[in-house]
């Protein structure tokens, strides 16, 4: 029954992706994305990846749409409708496809447990995460543990985004643009303000909740970062940018982001002070295990952290930017 | 606290986590100070782990205490400490002589962001060259491409904006060919970890998805290094970046992925896929000849000096690539010391640009005619540099040159069309550095630009003359780096028996 | 052939087909809006691809309860390379755009031929 509804799934992918490059109007097209990344979701959850299903839908389905909204507003909607025939570029694309698809048929089938994918590196991460670990969440403890050096990797690609962004719009826009610091978002609407004002502190304490119960199920400090700086743009949506920026002020969210890409290398250079090697949480507490726990309970604050404050910083640079009137 | 053996992780995590701690540096430049500092410790802890590798030790580390393949590895050999004295000795002197520069493209207010990316940059760039994991690199390679297009974004210049957009979109294609690639490769071995897939590799019995997954990297890599006929959003984004920027990107950032893509190929795929050796070199040897010779005959027309230079770099990666499509011993050693020596002359000459930049606001060649009466210090180091691109007698670039030519006597029938192409594109080469030098010295100064009040910026000037004289003393005496060169493409070739 | 795996086939079907329209809207596109949502489709593509391999027949998501025994779990190391890979997606987004912003403010327009011509 679930793989009837994964086809269908599948297939209302393909369609909204060809809507996508169909329409003309960019609005249309980014509503779409939106609709695109949870159908995603709805498919990675269906095939076993639930942390990386709610990532796809908080940031994927979330946060992206939301800063592509902020830059069509400084934008324009309207994209041009004259198109050359691109008739060189659909042959080459679909060759491609042919040649994709071509190398399909010999790889191991769905679902194969004797594929070499689930031999070797899975069952071994399996095994190990109830005994140096002890915590239920396997995808938790590669992330934090096993794999920790891309993960700090990921927080800093997280941090340039955030510098570039700020680096970049950090630039005054030319004089014909007005920006009005008074702007009160959405609070002549009832309804979203209503529910809004409910939800926020919902959205928030989930957030909170996600972070702290990574390592027992889905969740950890990209989800959770991803889902306070949502109920955060919420605030400011409904509220209006002045409010949220008092609120939340700019030094804070770069004290996070600089304080949790921090902690996250401080933690890995304390296990070296302490004898281990970079990253080696095991000589962080007299016993290995809790050793493991307390750092990677470090080093996620750190990730929801930094990535909270990054996504904000970036939403912030888009929405108090002067738009042309 | 003996830090010897974590020197590999140091390399990456000095300037990785200075750069949030550089924003913190507000006051006039203090942002500057602490970039220059982090970068030259980054190069001192190259250097330490380079003179050691060419004594014979091998370094790898395992971060977070778990042995590959089940935690990420790094590792340090001849060919990735050659990369990383390229990468943190290009950041450490643009950096430290570039503050002249910097100061005059990018306001006081945002210069903090910007040495943070430029560290950040550097950090990426050195975690490529010590991973031992397909995935990690993958993470550092958009860790130092998305600071890279911040950088390349800094400067007044608008034409930087959509030179970047074009990087950004090419650059993003190819890290996810490269991405598509590593899970071809992964989803037919089971491990990322790139010394286990070698030795998993050869028990795969389907090697359709192989040779897509091998295709894929290539493709993404080639992106990435501006491998002719991809290489279209290099002149561009060169050109109107802020002039330090370019010195740095010229002489590192393409070599990088140049060096993923032997690493890859060598190590991974050729040792295991049945004549894969012959579709590496048949697909980019022709590459490299088009590239050398469109690209360098593109430079002798161009008519502004940073996007003249810029074809040359295009010019000067098809060499690196035809000296890799041989797959001799001769020809990776001329590759690898090519990658060394262009660094040495491009670096220099955008020093020497930059240098030109601080008092003639408008850098095409008919604006800068006699430069050389004003500004002959700097005039001079910019011949020099040039000299060792083409590779006059005496020079680094001959050195390589050498070699390669060394390298495509060996190569039986094609013989005679590499050593003419080489040639012929060497004279081209000269013709295009020749007509810099006419303009600057033998031609009268244009009407309306004003005339330089003095020479260019202390610190930019030294700089500058530093890479001239590197430039004649590693021609003149060469060992060192081709002792590392040698060491690294006889790694390369010994994972092919 | 029974239904898992048509859904194997299927979902790699899906991927090539998704892959082709998101690089085709990020190349043959002139507007830089369109090309970044394209650039993004095509990056969901690759992920879907690496998540299709994760499954194991009868597996459920990798999270080990204490005292159920002899579960068969799915594989949990291609999740962690999309986690990482999903972010810096959005950061590469977030980069874009803001440069897209830029360059209206410079030009006036976000269509790649206008901008060729102004210069």
């Amino acid at each position: 029954m679930i793989i009837i509804f994964a086809l269908f799934l599948l297939s209302l992918l393909v369609i909204t992706a060809l809507a996508i490059v169909q329409t003309k109007n960019l609005f249309v097209a980014v509503m779409l994305t939106s609709i695109f990344s949870l159908l995603m979701a709805a498919n990675f959850f269906i095939l076993d990846a639930a942390d990386v299903a709610l990532t796809e839908a908080a940031v994927g389905a979330g946060i992206t749409t939301v800063i592509f909204l902020s830059a069509l507003a400084l934008t324009t909607e309207r994209e041009k409708a004259v198109q050359s025939a691109q008739r060189l570029t659909l042959v080459v694309v679909a060759v491609l496809a042919t040649l994709i698809i071509y190398a399909t048929f010999d790889k191991p089938r769905l679902g194969d447990p004797e594929a070499p994918v689930h031999q070797h590196l899975a069952p071994w991460y399996l095994e190990k995460t109830p005994e140096y670990m002890d915590f239920p969440n396997v995808v938790t403890a590669v992330l934090g543990s096993f794999r920790g050096y891309d993960t700090l990797g990921e927080v800093f690609v997280v941090f340039a985004a955030c510098i570039g962004v700020l680096f970049i719009l950090g630039v005054k826009p030319p004089g014909d643009r007005h920006y009005d610091p008074h702007a009160s978002g959405l609070r002549h609407h009832l309804i979203p303000q209503v529910v809004g004002r409910l939800l926020i502190p919902f959205i928030v304490l989930f957030g909170l909740y996600v972070q702290f119960h990574g390592e027992y199920g889905p969740g950890g400090g990209f989800q959770a970062g991803a889902l306070i700086a949502s109920g955060v743009i919420l605030y400011a949506l409904l509220e209006g940018e002045t409010a949220a920026l008092r609120a939340v002020p700019r030094y804070v969210l770069m004290g996070l982001v600089i304080g949790g890409a921090s902690l996250y290398g401080a933690v890995g250079l304390v296990c070296i002070l302490l004898g281990g090697n970079f990253l080696e949480y095991s000589v962080l507490s007299s016993n290995p295990v809790s050793g493991q726990q307390l750092g990677i309970l470090l080093i996620e604050a750190g990730v929801g952290m930094a990535v909270c404050g990054a996504l904000l910083s970036i939403f912030h640079a888009f929405a108090a930017r002067p738009m042309r009137v | 606290m003996d830090l010897t053996p974590h020197l590999p992780v140091l390399q990456v995590v000095v300037p990785l986590l200075s750069s949030p701690l550089l924003l913190l540096l507000r006051p006039r430049g203090l942002a500057w100070a602490g970039a220059a500092a982090v970068a030259l410790l980054s190069f001192a802890i190259a250097l330490n782990m380079a003179l050691a590798v060419a004594a014979g030790i091998q370094f790898s580390y395992a971060v977070g205490g778990w042995e590959p393949p089940y935690g990420i590895a790094l590792s340090v050999d001849a060919f990735s400490a050659l990369i990383l004295l390229i990468v943190t000795g290009a950041g450490a002197i643009a950096i430290l002589a570039g503050k002249p520069s910097v100061d005059r493209e990018i306001d006081a207010e945002r210069q903090p962001l910007f040495y943070s990316a430029w560290i950040l940059a550097m950090a990426g760039l050195t975690g490529i060259a010590l991973s031992a994991d397909a995935f990690n690199i993958f993470v550092f390679m958009e860790i130092s491409s998305l600071a890279s297009y911040v950088l390349i974004a800094g400067g007044p210049d608008r034409r930087a904006l959509p030179a970047v957009f074009k990087y950004l979109i090419m650059g993003t294609i190819g890290a996810t060919f490269y991405l598509i690639g590593v899970g071809l490769v992964y989803m037919m071995t089971g491990t990322l970890n790139l010394a286990d897939m070698e030795a998993r590799i050869g028990g795969v019995t389907d090697i359709n998805p192989l040779l897509v997954a091998a295709g894929f990297i290539t493709i993404g890599l080639a992106l990435k290094a501006a491998v002719f006929p991809l290489h279209v959003w290099l002149p561009n984004a060169y050109t109107h970046a802020p002039h330090m920027i370019t010195v740095f990107l010229a002489a590192c950032a393409t070599k990088v992925a140049i060096y993923v893509l032997l690493r890859f190929d060598f190590f991974v795929f050729q040792a295991n896929l049945d004549r894969h050796d012959v579709q590496f070199s048949l697909f980019l040897m022709p590459l490299a000849l088009l590239g050398i010779l469109v690209a360098s005959a593109v430079a002798m027309f161009e008519g502004h000096i940073k996007r003249l230079l810029a074809m040359s770099s295009v010019a000067q990666i098809g060499y690196i690539m035809l000296g890799a499509s041989f797959i001799t011993e001769a020809g990776l050693t001329a590759s690898a010391l090519h990658m060394f020596n262009h660094a040495l002359a491009k670096g220099g000459l955008f020093l020497a640009i930059a240098g030109l930049a601080c008092h003639y606001g408008d850098l095409r060649l008919a604006r800068l005619a006699g430069a050389a009466r004003s500004m002959p210090w700097t005039a001079a180091a910019l011949v020099v540099c040039g000299f060792s691109l083409v590779g006059i007698p005496g020079t680094a670039g001959f050195v390589s040159k050498w070699l390669l030519l060394d390298a495509a006597l060996d190569e039986g029938r094609f013989a005679a069309v590499l050593v003419g192409v080489i040639l012929v594109s060497s004279l081209m080469a000269l013709a295009y550095v020749w007509r810099i030098v006419e303009t600057l010295y033998f031609k009268p100064a244009a009407q309306d630009v004003a005339t330089p009040t003095g020479e260019a910026p202390l610190p930019l000037l030294l700089a500058a003359w530093l890479a001239a004289i590197a430039n004649i003393g590693f021609g003149l005496f060469p060992q060192f780096p081709l002792e590392l060169c040698s060491a690294a493409a006889e790694l390369l070739l010994g994972h092919t028996l | 052939m029974n239904l898992l795996e048509l859904l194997g086939y299927f979902n790699y079907w899906v991927f090539a087909i998704v892959l082709t329209v998101g690089l085709y809207t990020v190349i043959a596109k002139i507007n830089l809006v369109k090309k970044l949502i394209g650039l993004s489709i095509f990056q969901s593509a690759v992920f879907l691809m690496y998540i299709t391999m994760d499954k194991v027949e009868g597996g459920t998501a990798p999270i080990i309860q204490k005292g159920m025994e002899n579960q068969v779990f799915s594989n949990p190391l291609p999740q962690v390379l999309i986690l990482t890979a999903i972010v810096v997606g959005v950061s590469t987004l977030a980069l874009g755009l803001a440069i897209v912003v830029r360059i209206f403010e410079a030009y006036g327009t976000i269509e790649e031929d206008e901008i060729l011509d102004a210069d």
